[in-house]
């Protein structure tokens, strides 16, 4: 029998390994991969919850169903932002994009 | 040790070095093939926790729209055979070092607390997911639903508007 410590800290380390993503990758893409799996080890986190600590209710697989729903939505727009400016500034760089900076 | 306690262990295994492998690839093609390997593992945990529907979710939607969508974006903005330049040394070590402690402190605190397992069977068929979701009463989920269709109606024009060409607005 596996505990659920375990998957937790499965999920745990997964959420750090986007984390590191996040704060070393400079390419926008690259961020947008990190986000998906940190999104990802939250849902392990909901339906480990959701099966092993209340088995009576539905609420971590909803959440879960709600997440990969907003996920979708992200990856969408973020893309959109991206190509955009590309067009823009023919890179998809962070660094490059700062305009808005003072 | 039975035989689904190897199986969990490596899946784990295969979940952490694929997303290991998409966080620190140089190619930003490559580094989508890992994440496309970590989601499948991701959704073979899924199964192995006996949430059928939920893994079906996570294949349909994240190996086949997003990464795919990831994939094409790759392509439309820069060639696919390019390095991404290598971050610093000292950002690298940074990095590291905050998340193996964001990583130690959390661990602890899991496994301090140590969640008690409960034996009773959950049922998660289709059925049960399907009613609840549309079902207006005090455990259903009719709401939630409908906001997320707005919310969906809205990223899919929203993206629309903004990937749009200059050219065909100032016209």
């Amino acid at each position: 029998m596996v505990p659920v410590s375990h998957i937790l800290l499965l999920s745990t380390a997964l959420f750090f390994i986007g984390m590191y993503g996040l704060f070393t990758r400079r390419n926008m893409i690259a961020l947008l991969m990190s986000i998906e799996l940190m999104l990802n080890s939250i849902n392990i986190n909901f339906v480990a919850f959701n099966k092993y600590v209340w088995p009576g209710q539905l609420d971590g697989i909803f959440f879960t169903i709600f997440i990969i729903t907003i996920a979708a939505a992200e990856a969408a727009i973020a893309i959109a932002i991206v190509i955009n400016l590309y067009r823009s500034h023919l890179s998809i760089d962070v660094n490059d994009a700062a305009e808005l900076k003072h | 040790m039975d035989i689904s306690t190897i199986i969990f262990y490596l899946i784990a295994a295969f979940i952490l070095g694929m997303a290991l492998l998409a966080v620190t690839a140089k190619q930003i093609f490559r580094s989508a093939i890992w994440l496309l390997f970590t989601l499948i593992g991701i959704a073979s945990l899924y199964f192995w926790m006996e949430v059928e529907f939920i893994a079906a979710v996570q294949i349909v939607v994240y190996v086949g729209g997003i990464v795919v969508l990831i994939i094409f974006s790759i392509f439309l903005t820069q060639q696919s055979a390019a390095d991404m330049p290598s971050p610093k040394l000292g950002r690298k070590i940074a990095a590291a070092v905050a998340s193996l402690l964001g990583l130690a402190l959390c661990g602890l605190l899991v496994y301090e607390y140590g969640f008690s397992k409960t034996e009773a069977t959950f049922d998660n068929e289709v059925n049960r997911i399907g009613t609840a979701m549309l079902n207006t009463g005090s455990d259903g989920y009719a709401l939630p639903f409908e906001a997320v269709s707005i919310l969906l109606l809205a990223a899919m024009v929203g993206a629309i508007v903004i990937a749009m060409k200059e050219s065909e607005k100032s016209e």
